[in-house]
Parts: structure tokens; C-alpha cells; sequence
């Protein structure tokens, strides 16, 4: 009896482990269907940096490194990297045998190229990351040297591959960089290349077959459908016409209905470089909003956990300050701001606020923008603050904030895994200057938080940035140059057979290499 | 044999008319006309379009992410607006004069080519909504009016107001959810079956079948209004005395519904469609954004939210040229219609 009991038992465990192997063993073959949405305005990714042209044009483009759901470099078109001389020098050493999409062999004159010639003429980021550096050579055909002026702490997570693509030097070398003809048919090292793009319609993609880790990409193909309407994508999911529905595609109300189904599953990870960051821009420069008791007040308002509950489905995080929780250097020991509308209506009596009407500038983006706008002017009409909505579209959001042109606007920001590289420029003096939506907008101006940023950024090793951003975190929590609302959580909504989509910090961005399907 | 003469008879007429010198003048006066007023419109238009706040070199660097001051000159230089208005009309209107619509530098392409690109698939699904509206709309019009103070004039009176009344991307919504969703018959996005590889008539079935519900759905708003305008011209028209005399003659009643009192009374129908003819290039966006079907109309609103001005420009121009070429055949339709109308 017992023996039979046992027998029993290793034939289960037997079984289990062969399910278990055969799970995790990626199929090869077949085409996975994406929605992207809006349709890029182009792919060549060292031209274009928005949102739907990361998506699809980073599966055709590498960058050096890619970076795990913690944000730890990995190895892509570099296998080992090594910083010297105090944090100034990063030498990497690049993969042999990598070819371009047509061909070519890819080698240190391409990054060379990329990072010299190429992006500082079109990539916005790139361009003033670059100006911590002094030289940029290549040692031999697969060694790439950075020196820097000095330590810069954030230099590391700059090469992922939104931030700096690897372009082919043999194509655009001597060209005009704007109208080269390759620029609609984009070559790169990626996994996937380019095969054909129907205009409104679809992006198609096909495996590249000669790809530089074997076995792999494991899709043979991958189509991006542009379907503009939300209900109709959602629409699309639950038919089968589509397996994803990438970050930002879906209306929050439609979660919950579609992540009941058993084919249909959920992820909030791949979103951990951007980080997106949600808050109100104050207009500092103008009363009420240029006393800080104001400011508190709209803080203390706002029911934050309210406004996740009702309107982003329970998806997000309360943030404490500038600083993501996903973000390096994130400190939460700093003055906060619970939902109390007494405290509100106190400081604002305190302040003999005189009930001036404000202007709020919603984000255009979609219904579930319009009502959180909506449930913030609730908020503060509550605590006395008179609010009128601005109605506008993207291009006049822009404008606004390009000009300065509001009171309170909403706004949300990517943080690029680095403060360095995605906070510090909302809140430095330096960077008010009319003309961009993604500077210090809001006019917020404090020499002490200007030399911390500085110095954070350049201090090494770590421990001495944690310092330093940690102080800079307690003065902006008590001054509050913007009103934090959300961490915002961006979730991929997916097919269940679609395995190991999310495999770095950027998601669909360029995780198709790893992706594959059990079906 | 009498039916064949009588449709050879009408053809030889038409080309009479055609051959006309007068018809002849007065085409060459209205593509005088047209020349003036489409240059009037991209002159307004281009006003117009810099009105509204934003520029597509901002659109550009708020997508970028990270965009600064020198990164919108930047752009602004590549797109020639950092040129004197005055200047930017000029070289715009100049294209315009030689049929070159400039450059769409969003989308890195001649205006011209995404907008030829886009055109077919607007003309397929307007011009099947077209044909829908106006056959059924005609057909169930004159039936309501044959069948008039009975059950189905009553039905007919009633589904028209219905469709008239109700909002058209709520009809695409509830389609997409009965058709698509719930009973799986037909697409629900999209003008084909994509990564099928599909070719020659299987292609053009799925085409067809993708092309169901969208061209019902734009093509249900105007069916109602030529039932109702149909079978209220029809009732006036069966009130008259050579209506009677035919009746009294003995002729057949369905050739006096048909030959005497339709004919007579297409003229308001016919007006209509040559305005909703006019529109088949730019009044598909809603069906179109619902429905991901990739035409002019979603181009032009995208357009629109980028603010890409040549490319806006380009829908404009090539939509107000539509709309004066259809009013021209709908004034030459009249005559071929009711021989009574002349040209002048």
C-alpha cells in the first residue's frame, strides 16, 4: 500500500516538473497582434521620440544596454561595461557578429556616429545628457569610450534605447539626416525589422533572421493595428482581433470587465524607467498660487485616494513628492499632505485668501483625464477654491503651458529611472524658459534646491546622491512648487498566452525579443 | 425591346446635351468660378488654421518628451514657420497654383501622396454609403408613399425618424457590439483581415465584408432623410392632373408610380444627394475613427490635432474640390432629369 501511495506520489511530481519545463519552454512561430496607439508620425527612432514610435521602432532599433524591472543595467548591443577614474570613464565592449538589418556589420563607428553626429542633431535627450561628456572614440571596432567632465551618477541608465538608438553610419553618414529615404524604411539591429507600414492602418514587422542571440526573437512576426477609438480597441481584445493592448490604449473602465475573463491577463510592470509621474502644475509666478500656504492647501484638498479608487480603477500610487517610489533615490521621510479639508480651509483663511477664481487646464488625452480634472475642481470647490475648467486639445495644452498660460494645469512626466534625468528639470531655476511643456513651467525658483539638484547629479558614489536627493525630497515636500496627485500605473493588458512579454523596465518597448506563445 | 429604345433614346439625348455650345459655356464659366473659390478657401483656411492655438513644432516637442526652447526653434525652422506670414502664404498659395501641396514634415512625406494613399478608402466606404442611402432611401420612401396612412408608411415613417434622430457614432458602437461582439458575423474594426494574405476576390470579399457595417452606419442617417423627402415629394406630385389623366387612361399602376410621379418628384432627392456627394471626402470621421477605417477623414483629424498645417491644407483643398465637381454634375444631372431645366 505504501508503495503504491509513493509510486503515486514521483509519477505527480514527475508529471508536475514536465508541465512546469514544457511552460517555461518558449515556442517558436507565430504573429502577435498589437494596438498602437495614436499612429507614430514616423519610426526612425533617432528622429522621433514619442510614445507609439518607442513602442514599435524599439523592436527594430538596439541601444547599448537594456534594464530589468529594478532598473539594473543588462546587456544588448554591449556585453560588459566598466566605469573608471572615479565614476568619469565608461569603456564598453560591444557584441561581435551583430549585422544591421541589411546586412552590414554594426561596430564601435556606428555608436560613435550615433552619439556624436546623429542624435545630438534630433534627440532632445541625448542631446543634453551629452554635455556631461568631453570624448566619445572607439578604442577598436568593438570598444566605445565615454570620458566625462566629471562624475555624472545617472550616465549609466542613458542607453536604453528611447534614449539613444544605435543608428547605421553607413546609411546616414554624409546625409541629411531629415530626408533620408531610409527614414521610411528603418534599419537597425533589432530583433524585428521593418516590412511594410499601411497608413492608418497597420505596421507590420517581420523576424530578423539573422538576429544576434539564437533561437531568438521567437515571434516570426508582429503586427501594430492603429485603432483610434477606445471602445473599439477594447473591442478588439475580447474578439480575438488583437492579443495586446499596450500601456495607455485602454480606458480604465474597461479593465476590470476585460481582466475578468479567463484569456485575458494584466501587468503593471514594464513601466518602471518611465515611471510616470502625475501632478498639477502650480503657476508659482501669479497670487494665489505664489503663497506656499495656497499650495498646501490644494494638497490637502485633494482626496487622492479617492480620485484612484473612482477614477483609475485603484491603479497608481500616492506620491509623496517629486520622486517616483520606482525611482532611484526615492525617499517617502517627508512632510505629508493626507486628505483634510479642514486643515485646507484653515490655511487658506490663514492666507486671507480672497476667493479669486483659478483656471484649470485638464489633460487632453481622454475621458478619464476630463474626470479627474472633473473630481479636483470638485475637491477644491469643496475647501472654497473657486476652479473653471479650460477646455482645449493637445495643441493648445501645449501652448498653455508653453506660454504660461494657466493657473493649475495637469500634467504627467516620465522619470527615466534617474532624478538626474527626468525630476530635476521641473523644479530647477535654470530651466524656466517659455517654449517647452516639460521644463520648470510651473516658475518655481529656490537656489537651495537648484544647488542640490547640481550636486546630486555629479556626486559619487551613491550613498552621497541618496544624501543629497533625500534633502532636496523634504524641501520640495514642504514647498510645494506642484501639486503630486499619482504615480501613475500604465498597465499592458494582454492575451494569457502570450508569455514573457514584460521582460525589461520598458516593457512592449523592446520586449518582443523575448516574448513568445503558447498556443 | 420598347425598354432598350427608351434608355438608347436617353443616352442620345444626353450626349445632345453634352454636345451643346451653351452646356459648353457653361462649364468653362463655372471652372472659371471653382479656380476663385478654391483659392478663396486655402486662403481662409490658412488664416484660419494658425488661429487656433499651438503649432505643429510644439505638438512635435511635447510628444518628444523632453523637448526645450531651442528644440522648437529647431523645428519651427525645418517647418518654414519661423518665415513671415505673408511669406508662408505666398509659398503655400504658389504650390497651390501648380497642384504641389507641399510637405507634410510630421509625417516626413509629400502632402499629396498620404492624401491619394488615404482617398480610395474614404470613396469606397462613402460611396458604398452613398449607394445604400440613397436606394434604400428612395425604394422606402416611395413604398411609404404608395402604401400611405397604412402599416408600413407608419413602420417606414418610424425607422426613418429613428436613424434620423439617433447620434451616428452611437449606431457604430451599438453595430459593433451586436455584430461583432455578440454574434461574431462581422469585423468590428479595420478595412481587412490584416497578416491573412488574402488576394484578388477572397481579398476583395473581405474588403466587402469589413465595408458592411461601417457604409450601413454612415449610410442610415441620410437613408431617412430620402424616405422622408421622397415620399413627401411623391404625395405632392400624385395630387396632379396628369397624374389623374393617367390613371384615367389605364395605365398600369405601378408605371405611374415609377415613369409619372417618381420621376417627377426626384428633383428635391437629387438636390440632396449631389450636397451629400460633395461631402463624401471629408464627412466620414466619426465612422471612420469608430470603425479604424483608414480614409481621409481620420487623416484630416488627426491633421487637425497636430496642427500639421500642409496636410490640413491639402483635406481642405482637395474636399472643396470635390464639393464644387459634384455640385457641377448635380446642375447637369437636372437637366438629364427633367428635360424642362436649362443651363445658364
Amino acid at each position: 500500500m505504501l508503495k503504491k501511495f509513493l509510486a503515486i506520489v514521483v509519477i505527480s511530481v514527475l508529471v508536475t516538473m514536465v508541465n512546469l519545463v514544457n511552460a517555461e519552454t518558449p515556442k517558436p512561430g507565430g504573429s502577435i497582434n498589437v494596438v498602437i496607439q495614436p499612429e507614430p508620425p514616423g519610426l526612425m527612432l533617432g528622429l522621433v521620440q514619442n510614445g507609439p514610435t518607442q513602442m514599435v521602432a524599439g523592436n527594430i532599433y538596439e541601444g547599448l544596454l537594456r534594464y530589468d524591472n529594478d532598473l539594473k543595467p543588462m546587456p544588448s548591443l554591449a556585453t560588459k561595461w566598466e566605469i573608471t577614474e572615479g565614476g568619469t570613464v565608461y569603456t564598453f565592449n560591444l557584441k561581435k557578429g551583430v549585422t544591421w538589418h541589411d546586412g552590414k556589420p554594426m561596430t564601435a563607428a556606428d555608436v560613435v556616429f550615433t552619439a556624436t553626429e546623429f542624435l545630438p542633431k534630433g534627440h532632445p535627450r541625448w542631446r543634453v545628457t551629452k554635455t556631461n561628456v568631453t570624448k566619445i572614440e572607439a578604442l577598436d571596432d568593438y570598444t566605445v569610450r565615454f570620458t566625462l567632465k566629471q562624475p555624472f551618477g545617472p550616465f549609466l541608465g542613458a542607453f536604453e534605447v528611447g534614449s539613444m538608438p544605435i543608428i547605421p553610419k553607413h546609411i546616414y553618414a554624409g546625409t541629411d539626416f531629415k530626408s533620408n529615404p531610409a527614414n521610411n524604411h528603418p534599419i537597425g539591429t533589432g530583433p524585428f525589422k521593418f516590412n511594410e507600414w499601411k497608413k492608418g492602418s497597420y505596421i507590420h514587422l517581420v523576424k530578423n533572421e539573422n538576429y544576434h542571440i539564437d533561437g531568438q526573437p521567437y515571434l516570426d512576426e508582429i503586427y501594430w493595428h492603429v485603432i483610434p477609438d477606445a471602445a473599439a480597441r477594447a473591442v478588439a481584445i475580447e474578439t480575438g482581433k488583437v492579443d495586446i493592448l499596450v500601456p495607455g490604449s485602454i480606458e480604465y473602465w474597461d479593465i476590470p470587465r476585460l481582466t475578468k475573463r479567463d484569456d485575458i491577463c494584466m501587468t503593471s510592470k514594464g513601466r518602471e524607467f518611465f515611471a510616470p509621474h502625475c501632478w498639477m502644475w502650480i503657476n508659482n509666478r501669479n497670487a494665489p498660487m505664489s503663497d506656499k500656504r495656497f499650495r498646501q492647501a490644494i494638497m490637502y484638498a485633494i482626496n487622492r485616494e479617492f480620485v484612484r479608487e473612482a477614477v483609475w480603477n485603484g491603479m497608481g500610487g500616492i506620491p509623496t513628492g517629486p520622486i517616483s517610489s520606482k525611482t532611484r533615490f526615492y525617499d517617502d521621510d517627508v512632510k505629508k499632505y493626507p486628505y483634510d479639508p479642514e486643515k485646507a480651509k484653515a490655511l487658506l483663511k490663514e492666507m486671507g485668501y480672497d476667493g479669486t477664481p483659478v483656471r484649470l487646464l485638464p489633460i487632453p488625452y481622454g475621458e478619464t483625464w476630463q474626470r479627474f480634472a472633473e473630481v479636483v475642481r470638485q475637491n477644491l470647490q469643496d475647501v472654497g477654491i473657486k476652479v473653471k475648467l479650460v477646455a482645449t486639445d493637445v495643441a493648445g495644452w501645449n501652448q498653455k503651458q508653453n506660454e504660461w498660460d494657466f493657473d493649475l494645469a495637469f500634467t504627467y512626466l516620465y522619470q527615466y529611472g534617474d532624478p538626474a534625468l527626468g525630476v530635476a528639470r521641473s523644479y530647477i531655476t535654470s530651466n524656466i524658459a517659455k517654449g517647452s511643456p516639460w521644463n520648470n513651467v510651473g516658475g518655481y525658483s529656490n537656489p537651495k534646491v537648484d544647488e542640490l539638484f547640481a550636486n546630486a547629479a555629479v556626486a559619487y558614489p551613491d550613498a552621497k546622491r541618496q544624501e543629497l536627493y533625500t534633502e532636496v525630497q523634504k524641501i520640495l515636500a514642504e514647498d510645494v512648487p506642484v501639486a503630486w496627485l499619482l504615480e501613475l500605473d500604465f498597465p499592458t493588458i494582454h492575451k494569457c498566452d502570450v508569455q514573457n512579454l514584460i521582460s525589461t523596465g520598458i516593457g512592449v518597448n523592446n520586449g518582443f525579443v523575448d516574448a513568445w506563445l503558447n498556443r | 425591346m420598347a425598354r432598350a429604345g427608351q434608355t438608347f433614346s436617353f443616352l442620345l439625348r444626353s450626349s445632345f446635351l453634352w454636345c451643346d455650345v451653351n452646356k459648353l459655356v457653361f462649364i468653362g464659366k463655372r471652372l472659371i468660378q471653382a479656380v476663385f473659390v478654391l483659392l478663396f478657401i486655402v486662403v481662409l483656411n490658412f488664416f484660419l488654421i494658425r488661429a487656433a492655438p499651438g503649432d505643429p513644432a510644439q505638438v512635435m516637442a511635447g510628444e518628444a518628451g523632453a523637448g526645450d526652447e531651442a528644440y522648437v526653434e529647431q523645428l519651427r525652422e525645418k517647418f518654414g514657420l519661423d518665415r513671415p506670414l505673408h511669406e508662408q502664404l505666398f509659398r503655400y498659395v504658389g504650390g497651390i497654383i501648380t497642384l504641389d501641396m507641399g510637405y507634410s514634415y510630421r509625417q516626413e512625406q509629400p502632402v499629396a501622396k498620404l492624401i491619394f494613399e488615404r482617398l480610395p478608402a474614404t470613396l469606397l466606404l462613402t460611396g458604398a454609403a452613398f449607394l445604400v442611402s440613397i436606394l434604400l432611401g428612395v425604394l422606402l420612401g416611395a413604398l411609404a408613399a404608395a402604401r400611405v396612412g397604412r402599416w408600413a408608411d407608419s413602420l417606414i415613417t418610424v425607422v426613418a425618424l429613428i436613424f434620423y434622430a439617433t447620434p451616428l457614432f452611437w449606431i457604430a458602437l451599438m453595430a459593433v457590439l451586436l455584430f461583432s461582439v455578440q454574434l461574431g458575423w462581422l469585423p468590428g474594426f479595420g478595412m481587412e483581415t490584416v497578416g491573412a494574405g488574402l488576394h484578388g476576390l477572397a481579398h476583395s470579399l473581405d474588403i466587402v465584408k469589413h465595408l458592411i457595417l461601417p457604409s450601413l452606419t454612415l449610410g442610415l442617417f441620410f437613408m431617412a432623410i430620402y424616405a422622408r423627402m421622397t415620399r413627401a415629394s411623391m404625395l405632392e406630385v400624385v395630387d396632379l392632373d396628369f397624374v389623374k389623366t393617367a390613371k384615367a387612361k389605364g395605365v398600369h399602376p405601378g408605371r405611374i408610380w415609377r415613369v409619372h410621379v417618381l420621376r417627377n418628384a426626384i428633383l428635391p432627392v437629387v438636390t440632396l444627394a449631389g450636397i451629400q456627394a460633395g461631402q463624401l471626402v471629408g464627412g466620414a470621421v466619426l465612422t471612420e475613427t469608430v470603425f479604424a477605417w483608414p480614409g481621409i477623414g481620420r487623416l484630416m483629424f488627426d491633421a487637425l490635432l497636430q496642427r500639421d498645417y500642409n496636410l490640413l491644407l491639402g483635406v481642405f483643398f482637395i474636399s472643396s474640390a470635390m464639393v464644387i465637381l459634384f455640385n457641377l454634375v448635380t446642375d447637369f444631372f437636372y437637366t438629364l432629369v427633367d428635360p424642362r431645366i436649362e443651363l445658364k
